[in-house]
């Protein structure tokens, strides 16, 4: 059998690339499932996931596997690969009220002037518990950022894995955040007027740094500091995507007119509350949308569009769309999606909307986002269509390995489940 | 996700029983009494729509109160519910509506929304929902700030809600008197408030006053904020007292002198009385342990927690003392009384003989109520607590009805009682589900397949995408 000497080759060699990383060299088969490979493949209604040495070795139709593997049995149930949260301040919050430091929102420091310098990479904590609390419900990486810095720019955010680790970090400086909608003209002296200015001259700013000496014996009057001009450098060059939040129509084409402005620009539309009134610009200029389906309120003047239809809409015009604006409760983009479907959007981009074209839009795709032999092996056993409100991740898979369903929540629960009535409730230990 | 709505909690006003909109002297003088206080000075002018009957035909049926009829009929005419069962005997000129494959529910009622007081689009000229410039301020009324044309009510009608509780916020001890309305927003605010239904007061525990009155003169504290109520309940009783001997020595034939008038200690003393029916925010067990030693030092009933996200913590208390909690299904993590919230916490209050109540606080949360209860009743099945559909429902619509005291007219599907009722496409416990079809008082007053009878709000009228899909 060619497959499993192929499979003993590798697992030798990746004995030898694993020591140093960590004890997961596990072979795992998940068997029997319907699996949302999301690529070429599609959906393969019984099938078997093959992982090895943390990533995904093959993808097999049935339930027929080489040996060698531990065998996990997944009849009956549905496999995904790890949801991806697309717009979070995932380790960059505990309690966002009244609970001292939050890192997600940064305050005026001479560091900066517009916000652009500004770097999640440094703030994340690991051990804050959303991160378990997200996972187990599927999620098993995300773009994390800022969320407020009352300055042009939103800063730096990174791409994190949701693994127990104290390196969570993907990729740092993943991608850069502008807002130019109400909130961004509010920061931005109060119109668009001067937002917009003061954003072409940042870039032009970061365009002459490109072939100037940046260091601080150097002359700079610029309206930004070096630190943000040097920082938007790889946001022109299109190696670092601006991530820009806008719901008009008329600030969409704006945001579509920058890109043509500046024409290296990588440009990720959020929120984009009446995206869908302009799709088929979007999709000309390839421009993707990470957007909440749900919003459907005229919540101010520059969301009087808005409807339930907009991922639907965005999708048949050819738009790349991602599902998941939140932070505590970035597991209900479960919950979105399928609103999203339930109003038009296919259920297979309602998928996709969790997972590949997440990783896309961050460049991510070439490791995480679909169930394709090498990516890494996150993934996840579902107890029936993700999408479903009743339906729950019974297993996730995160780099290959069978990760702890537990979190902080499921302690509670356990603890006042199965309380010890006769004795202070500090003794009840789940 | 947090918009400032959700900062402050919800608080819900009752009302003292009143015959709406009745002008014959003798039921004024009764509803006046010997002091000519008029207490229902801004009577409902709700009226129900026209309809002819309408007959379900086919359908599965959640009665609300825990039975499940499947390929069952229901009749709704003059307004009510005339029959629902296997079968039911519909007048020839009735129409019919074939309910193959789908679901027929009780109305939703969500016990807590500020739709109007914090509408959208949400401006700062809007916002009328929480009067913060005293800690104790009884006297106001939600429906004296509800804008009637916040589009928020016809979201909200789409997703099967057909009566709520709009309440003042949570930034003070006491945020002033709810109200309920029936969701048929018109010109007026009295056009839609339910017919004989009891006011409600919002109070909050915890975090949100001691924030807003911190640093302008108090509470600034949580033991701050229970000085305050009791300080409050303390006067409210003399004062109720002071009008009693009033009213006794007048009856008598005496001519007393006349007590000076206080709207805050009115409201209160209506709490006092039972007629008004207490509406708390509050998160934590112990700030709702608290609250229901205030309770009895007072003698008065809070009728419901709301948020109540610690609820599960507590709630074989919350069942002896017969305290509704309204709760979000997953809420958590916002501020700190919201850290130790669970998926749990709805199924484990219903399961200690607790009366549950699925609310919103949010104008997205009241479109897909459904799902929140269906995300509470499978994560309860998973930890091993088994409820029906059926059962769960209640959860939904007469829970939510008994906490606003309107019970005996809407929240279930028995005869004689308000045809409030919802039509779902499939199984309403799906993510997939919409509300194709919702009637208030017998009329259909929401047909998802005919986007031409879409309500629309004044506000949106003439602006982008007026009466689309939404």
């Amino acid at each position: 059998m060619s497959l499993f000497k192929k499979v003993t080759l590798a697992s030798s060699i990746a004995i030898g690339l694993s020591l140093s990383a960590s004890v997961l060299a596990e072979n795992i088969a998940i068997v029997g499932a319907k699996i949302h490979t999301v690529s070429a493949a599609g959906v393969i209604d019984k099938g078997t996931v093959l992982i090895k040495d943390g990533r995904i070795q093959q993808i097999i139709e049935g339930t027929d596997l080489p040996s060698g593997y531990r065998e996990v049995n997944a009849k009956g149930k549905v496999v995904t690969p790890g949801f991806i949260g697309a717009a979070t301040s995932l380790g960059l919050v505990e309690v966002s009220s009244s609970a001292g430091t939050v890192d997600a929102r940064v305050e005026s420091h001479p560091i900066s002037t517009v916000g652009a310098a500004l770097d999640v990479q440094y703030a994340l904590n690991n051990d804050s518990t959303l991160i378990p609390i997200t996972r187990i419900e599927g999620f098993t990486s995300a773009a994390t950022g800022l969320g407020s810095t009352e300055q042009l720019f939103l800063g730096q955010g990174a791409f994190i894995t949701l693994a127990t680790t104290y390196q969570p970090v993907m990729k740092a400086r993943a991608f850069m955040k502008l807002s130019v909608g109400n909130s961004g003209a509010d920061d931005n002296g109060g119109s668009r007027a001067a937002l917009w200015v003061a954003i072409n001259q940042s870039f032009d700013e970061a365009k002459f740094a490109k072939s100037y000496t940046m260091d601080p014996s150097q002359d700079w009057l610029g309206l930004t500091t070096m630190s943000d001009a040097k920082a938007l450098i790889p946001v022109l060059d299109g190696k670092m995507p601006l991530v820009v939040n806008a719901d008009r129509a008329a600030d969409i084409m704006q945001v579509i007119a920058l890109k043509k402005r500046y024409s290296g620009l990588n440009i990720i539309l959020a929120s984009g509350v009446e995206a869908w009134r302009v799709a088929d610009e979007l999709a000309k200029h390839n421009i993707p949308v990470i957007l909440d389906p749900e919003s459907n309120l005229p919540g101010a003047f520059d969301q009087i569009g808005a409807t339930l239809e907009n991922a639907a809409r965005l999708q048949k015009a050819g738009v790349i769309v991602a599902i998941g604006m939140d932070t505590h409760n970035i597991r209900l983009a479960t919950q979105h999606a399928g609103n999203a479907v339930a109003n038009g959007l296919p259920h297979s981009a309602g998928i996709a909307s969790l997972t590949i074209n997440v990783a896309k839009m961050f460049g991510m795709d070439d490791q995480i986002g679909s169930l394709e032999p090498g990516k890494v092996a996150d993934l996840v056993i579902w107890s029936g269509d993700p999408l479903e409100v009743t339906q729950t991740a019974e297993q996730v898979f995160i780099k290959g390995e069978q990760i702890d369903m537990t979190s902080r929540q499921t302690k509670l629960l356990d603890r006042y489940l199965n309380r010890d009535v006769k004795k202070p409730v500090g003794y009840t230990r789940p | 996700m947090l918009n400032i709505k959700l900062k402050f909690g919800l608080a819900l006003a009752v009302s003292v029983a009143l015959v709406a909109g009745c002008s014959n002297d003798k039921q004024e003088e009764k509803q006046k009494g010997v002091t000519g206080i008029d207490k229902n000075p801004f009577p409902s002018t709700y009226q129900k729509i026209e309809s002819k009957p309408i007959v379900i035909t086919n359908v599965t049926i959640l009665d609300g109160i825990g039975g499940k009829i499947e390929a069952g009929e229901i009749l709704l005419k003059d307004g009510v519910i005339v029959g629902v069962g296997k079968s039911v005997n519909a007048p020839s000129e009735s129409i019919e509506i074939d309910g193959q494959g789908k679901w027929v529910t009780p109305g939703i009622i969500d016990n807590h929304s500020h739709l109007g007081v914090y509408p959208s689009p949400s401006t700062r000229s809007h916002s009328d929902g929480n009067e913060m410039t005293s800690p104790v301020t009884a006297e106001v009324w939600a429906e004296h700030s509800i804008w009637p044309q916040d589009p928020g009510f016809q979201r909200s009608l789409a997703g099967g809600v057909t009566s709520l509780q709009i309440l003042p916020g949570s930034a003070n001890l006491f945020g002033g008197r709810s109200v309920t309305v029936k969701n048929l927003p018109n010109r007026t605010i009295q056009d839609m408030k339910f017919p004989d239904a009891p006011y409600g007061i919002k109070m909050a525990c915890g975090e949100n006053p001691k924030r807003v009155y911190g640093a302008k003169g108090g509470p600034m504290t949580r033991m701050g904020n229970v000085a305050g109520y009791r300080q409050a309940w303390a006067q409210a009783d003399e004062y109720r007292t002071k009008w009693a001997d009033y009213t006794t020595e007048l009856e008598a034939g005496g001519s007393p002198k006349r007590p000076t008038r206080d709207l805050n200690l009115d409201t209160l003393a209506g709490v006092l009385d039972g007629d008004i029916i207490v509406h708390m925010h509050c998160y934590r067990a112990d700030d709702m342990g608290t609250m229901m030693d205030v309770m009895k030092e007072f003698n008065y009933k809070i009728g419901t927690f709301h948020h109540a996200v610690e609820a599960y913590k507590i709630a074989d208390k919350l069942a002896e003392n017969n305290v509704c909690s309204a709760m979000w299904a997953d809420w958590w993590g916002f501020k700190m009384e919201a850290y130790d919230g669970i998926k749990e916490n709805i199924p484990m209050v219903h399961a200690a003989n607790a009366c549950a109540i699925v609310h919103s606080d949010s104008d997205l949360g009241i479109q897909r109520l459904n799902q929140e209860a269906a995300k509470a009743w499978a994560d309860g099945k998973r930890a091993g607590i088994d409820i029906s559909q059926a059962d769960a429902w209640q959860w939904l619509s007469a829970n939510p009805a008994k906490s606003l005291g309107i019970f005996d007219k809407t929240g279930s599907l028995e005869a004689g009682k308000n045809a409030d009722i919802v039509l779902w496409s499939t199984d309403p416990f799906s993510t997939y589900a919409q509300a194709d079809k919702v009637f208030i008082d017998g009329a259909m007053v929401y047909d998802r397949s005919n986007p031409g009878s879409w309500p629309v709000s004044d506000f949106e009228l003439g602006q982008i995408a007026e009466g689309d899909a939404k």
